[in-house]
Parts: structure tokens; C-alpha cells; sequence
């Protein structure tokens, strides 16, 4: 379970760039949700998913995951509980270096790497079983540089990688954003297929309102650093992509209002 | 044959330091300035060990700890007190040259009345060789001496080029190229960036200062002034190297850095007979590295453009 209590974050603090990104995030995600969360750009989204996995320290507030309080450890002590998928398809492997290695790093996330051979056989079998369930072709290319796959194929394996020890929480930060059509619509089945397989309690951010219908069982707006709608269960189920934007819609129409509202009052007041 | 059998074993002597910076330049991207230091400082410690009587094996092991904890420093430096990874390394480098000068006392220590690894490995040699003589190689006549040195010489980098790769194809290995590869992938499978980066470079500067202290014991004296400019010595041999044995993989690589060396000795050896001032060494040093590092790009975008010409 994953527990987020009053989380605030404001980042260049005192500089005329100030941002408040994260105003007292409370969520709670139960074990074996499937959430998603949507917002407009700079509404908080990525940022959100960094904080869970400790790419910053807040100014306020606790983070709790699986019983443990997470909330000043670092990125890599977190990685104990947390797998995650980048939105960029190059940032989640190491491209000098073979499939099999970069899976044999996954298989012993959180562990200290010790002075064990890195791929032994037990392993490579592993490896083959668990890359032929991505049905791409590349189980016979385990001593094939990560470099030289494509950004879906490079997604896909990230996305084993993070789930290979079933992780307390998934993180997905619009994985497929930086794909061909194709490419996302394959690894967003893969998303389905293993977190429905492992029931993985799973934090997606996505800009797509296909998907954020159509995935999850939960799914959460943001909107400058704010939950702004929570809707789960039959609520969740009945929204389609075109409610999403008109809600969006309806967000901007509100702030503009209040932009031309401020306008007026300050030109006849002022 | 003389002169080719001493550039044969100074350039094996000098390939672990090739090893060295290949992995603080090349696996984790660090162009680390420790290495002059910590070349001076093995040659220093494993001296003035030597001079109070300890036997060669312990002084060069000592030296190599000592190497060790010189790139802990750097790593620390860089890693823990978040300073920039060249000046780590020139502070390092810099502290190093006060602390090589309390390690001898001197600027410079001989040890020709001194039993070195040198003469260990003359021991190791006189059953084949004989003792004191001429060995007849490949129609030379050669000190049987200086060829149980490099054949000795040539079996411990051999190992420890062997120890090397091992050790990269183990987990921690594997994690410490792929720190180097892609930070952020290591920090999302949950090891400590940082501390890779520390480790790697202790491992790296500890190469360095075997290597200090097998050339001290080879050339017989330890000075505070040898390891001026070897961090680019170290960078020709690895340049050198990558040109020549290209593909990138682990045990490839290597190879290239001890050929790269080898090469590169033969070559300086070469230029100095036929009158290179050595006081210009450093200069053409300098220069072969600049011209490894520069050309191929130019000759790359020369080509390219005369193949886009040739299609217009």
C-alpha cells in the first residue's frame, strides 16, 4: 500500500521562477490497484511519480510504501520496492551493454552486487523464459548490446527489468509517449498483461485519454499540483476519452474565467 | 635488441596504467587527474619500503593499497562532497605531491644496492636462462636478465588484465559498467551510484600505482617527478588501443589498451633514437592524443562531405 500525506514540493523556492508543483498531495493506493493519473502539462503528473520514487526529497509531508516510511530514503534505496518504466525508452537500460546483463542487474534489484558471476546459466534460462513471454524475437539475443534495439523493444525490456522481482510498487511515467503508434500500443498490452498477471500495484502517468479511459482501475486528474477529480470502481468504467477532455476543457474555460475576471476588476479598480 | 626488450617491458609495465585510466576515462567517463598522483605515490611507497627492508611483494602490494585509497579520496571527493569530477582529482593529484615528498623524505630514492621484484624475477629465470649471462633471441644476443624481467613482467599483466575482465563479469563488475553506461538505470535498479563511482576509481588508481611501483623497481629509483603527464600517457595507450581493436567488448577492449601501450612505448622508443629531445616528450605526448582524439572526426566528416559531393 502505498500512503502519501500532505506532500508539498515547490521547487526554485524564493526566484521569481518558483513553482509550487506539488500542494498537499494526499493519495492512498491500495495493494493491487491499478491507477492512472492524467493532467494538463505542468499539472504535477511526472512529478508526482519522482517523488514516490525519491528523485527529490519534499519540503512537507510523508511518503509510506509496504509499511516502510520511505519518506527521506534515497532513489536507489527505494528501487528496493519500486520498478520503473521512463518516459524517455533510453533512460531505463544500459545501452553498451548486452540484454542479458541489463536483465541480470534487474534480477538482483535492491541486493548489493557482490563478487558472483554476473550470467550464470540458472539465470540465462531465466532470462530466455521471462524475455520470450514479450513475444518479440529477442529471447535468442541475449549477447545483443541494448544500443542497438528500438525504443519499443528497449521499453519492453525495461518493463521486464522492473517487474522481474514483483515490485510493492510500479511506476510507469508515460512509457509509451516517445513511441510509433504501434510500439505503444504493444507495450501498453505487455503493461496490462504483466501487471494483471503479477497483480502489481501500479501508478501509470499518461497523456493520452485513450488510455487513461480505458486502463486502470482508478483514475486521477491533476491540475497545478492538485488532485482534482479521484474516480474509481463503475465511475471510472464509464468515463470515455471524450468526457476526460471535455472536463479538461472546463478546467480552462474556470481559469481563464478567473484571468479575465481579475483583468476586469483590475481595470476598473485599479 | 637491448632497447626493444626494456620499451617491451616499460610498455607492459605502463599498460596497467593504461588499465587504470581506461576505467575511470573510458567505463565510467571520469578523466581523473589522481592518476599522476598516484603513480608517484605507488613508485614512492613501494621505494622507501624497499629501502627499509620489506620484501618486494609486500612493497608492491602496499603500493597498490596505497593507489587504492588515493582514488577513495577522489571518490569521496566527487561522489560525497558533490565536487566536480576533475578538480576532485586535481585536488587529490595536488595533496599527492606533499604527501609523496613525506613518504620518501627525499624527492627521490635509489634502489640499485636494493633487492627489487626485478630480481626476483632474475631468480625466477636462471633455470632457463642462466645466471648473469647472454641468451641468444632470435639471433640476438640479449642480458638473460632483462628477458626474465619482461617475460615476467608480461605473465603479471597477464594476470592482471585476466583479474580484470573476471572481475567485470561479475555482478558488481557488471553494475560498475553499466554506472558508466547509464546512471539513472543503475539508481532505478537500487545500487548506489556513488558508491560504484568511488569503488571504480580506487580500483583504477590502485592499477595506477602497481603500475608506479613496478616501473620504480624497474628503473631502479623513485622520484616525485615521474608521474608528471602520465594520466595522458595512459589516455594515448587507451586511444591507441580503441583505434586498433574496435567492437567495444570487455575483453577486446583490454587487449587494446595493452597493445595501445605496447605500441605507443615502441613508438616514443623509436623517436627518442632517432633524436627526439626528451624534454619534447611530453609536447609530442600531448600532441598524439590530441591528434587521436581530433582526427578520425575530421577524416570522418572530410569523407562524408566528399561522398555527399560525388552524389551532387
Amino acid at each position: 500500500m502505498l500512503e502519501i500525506n500532505g506532500y508539498h514540493k515547490t521547487f526554485h523556492a524564493g526566484t521569481p521562477n518558483e513553482v509550487k508543483a506539488l500542494k498537499q498531495i494526499r493519495l492512498t493506493i491500495q495493494n493491487g490497484s491499478f491507477v492512472v493519473v492524467i493532467g494538463t502539462n505542468g499539472s504535477g503528473k511526472s512529478t508526482l511519480l519522482n517523488a514516490v520514487a525519491g528523485a527529490f526529497l519534499p519540503d512537507r509531508g510523508t511518503v509510506l510504501l509496504d509499511g516502510h516510511n520511505i519518506t527521506n530514503w534515497s532513489e536507489h534505496r527505494r528501487a528496493k520496492l519500486v520498478g520503473r518504466v521512463f518516459q524517455n525508452p533510453f533512460s531505463g537500460t544500459a545501452p553498451g551493454m548486452t540484454i542479458a546483463e541489463n536483465l541480470a542487474m534487474a534480477a538482483r534489484r535492491g541486493r548489493f552486487p557482490g563478487i558472483s558471476w554476473a550470467l550464470g546459466p540458472h539465470l540465462l534460462d531465466a532470462c530466455r523464459d521471462r524475455i520470450r513471454t514479450l513475444r518479440m524475437g529477442l529471447e535468442d539475443r541475449l549477447d545483443t548490446a541494448i544500443g542497438g534495439l528500438s525504443g519499443g523493444q528497449r521499453q519492453a525490456l525495461t518493463l521486464l527489468m522492473a517487474t522481474w522481482q514483483s515490485p510493492a510498487l510500479l511506476l510507469l511515467d508515460e512509457h509509451t509517449a516517445a513511441l510509433d503508434p504501434r510500439s505503444a500500443e504493444r507495450i501498453i498490452e505487455l503493461t496490462n498483461e504483466i501487471v494483471t498477471r503479477h497483480r502489481l500495484t501500479t501508478l501509470m502517468v499518461t497523456h493520452s485519454m485513450h488510455q487513461a479511459a480505458n486502463l486502470g482501475d482508478r483514475l486521477i486528474m491533476m491540475h497545478k499540483g492538485e488532485v482534482v477529480r479521484d474516480s474509481s470502481g463503475a465511475d471510472k468504467q464509464r468515463q470515455r476519452p471524450d468526457d476526460l477532455l471535455a472536463y479538461f476543457d472546463q478546467l480552462r474555460r474556470r481559469e481563464m474565467l478567473d484571468e479575465s475576471a481579475a483583468e476586469m476588476l483590475r481595470e476598473q479598480y485599479v | 635488441m637491448n632497447l626493444l626488450l626494456g620499451s617491451l617491458t616499460i610498455g607492459l609495465i605502463l599498460s596497467l596504467l593504461g588499465l587504470g585510466v581506461y576505467i575511470s576515462f573510458k567505463i565510467f567517463s571520469f578523466a581523473d587527474m589522481t592518476a599522476d598522483g598516484s603513480l608517484t605515490l605507488g613508485g614512492a611507497v613501494a621505494a622507501i619500503l624497499l629501502v627499509s627492508g620489506v620484501s618486494p611483494l609486500i612493497a608492491t602490494l602496499a603500493a597498490t593499497g596505497a593507489g587504492l585509497l588515493a582514488g577513495l579520496v577522489t571518490g569521496l571527493l566527487h561522489t560525497r562532497c558533490r565536487i566536480h569530477a576533475l578538480l576532485s582529482g586535481i585536488l587529490t593529484m595536488t595533496a599527492l605531491y606533499s604527501v609523496n615528498l613525506r613518504v620518501m623524505g627525499k624527492s627521490n630514492i635509489s634502489l640499485m644496492s636494493t633487492a627489487t621484484l626485478a630480481d626476483s624475477a632474475e631468480q625466477l629465470g636462471t633455470p632457463f636462462f642462466g645466471k648473469g649471462g647472454t641468451v641468444l633471441l632470435l639471433g640476438w644476443q640479449v642480458a638473460s636478465r632483462d628477458l626474465s624481467v619482461l617475460l615476467a613482467t608480461l605473465l603479471l599483466v597477464l594476470l592482471v588484465s585476466l583479474l580484470l575482465y573476471l572481475f567485470f563479469r561479475t555482478n558488481l563488475g557488471t553494475v560498475m559498467r553499466a554506472t558508466g553506461d547509464n546512471p539513472q538505470m543503475v539508481r532505478a535498479q537500487g545500487t548506489d551510484t556513488g558508491l560504484m563511482i568511488t569503488l571504480g576509481l580506487a580500483l583504477s588508481n590502485g592499477l595506477i600505482a602497481l603500475s608506479g611501483a613496478l616501473l620504480t623497481q624497474y628503473q631502479g629509483f623513485s622520484d616525485v617527478q615521474m608521474g608528471i603527464g602520465m594520466l595522458v600517457w595512459g589516455l594515448a595507450s587507451v586511444i591507441i588501443g580503441e583505434s586498433l581493436v574496435r567492437g567495444g567488448r570487455l575483453g577486446l577492449a583490454i587487449c587494446g589498451v595493452l597493445i595501445g601501450s605496447l605500441l605507443f612505448r615502441l613508438l616514443v622508443a623509436i623517436a627518442l633514437r632517432f633524436g627526439l629531445n626528451p624534454n619534447d616528450l611530453k609536447l609530442i605526448t600531448a600532441l598524439c592524443v590530441f591528434g587521436a582524439l581530433v582526427l578520425p572526426g575530421w577524416l570522418g566528416s572530410v569523407t562524408a562531405r566528399m561522398k555527399g559531393g560525388s552524389h551532387a
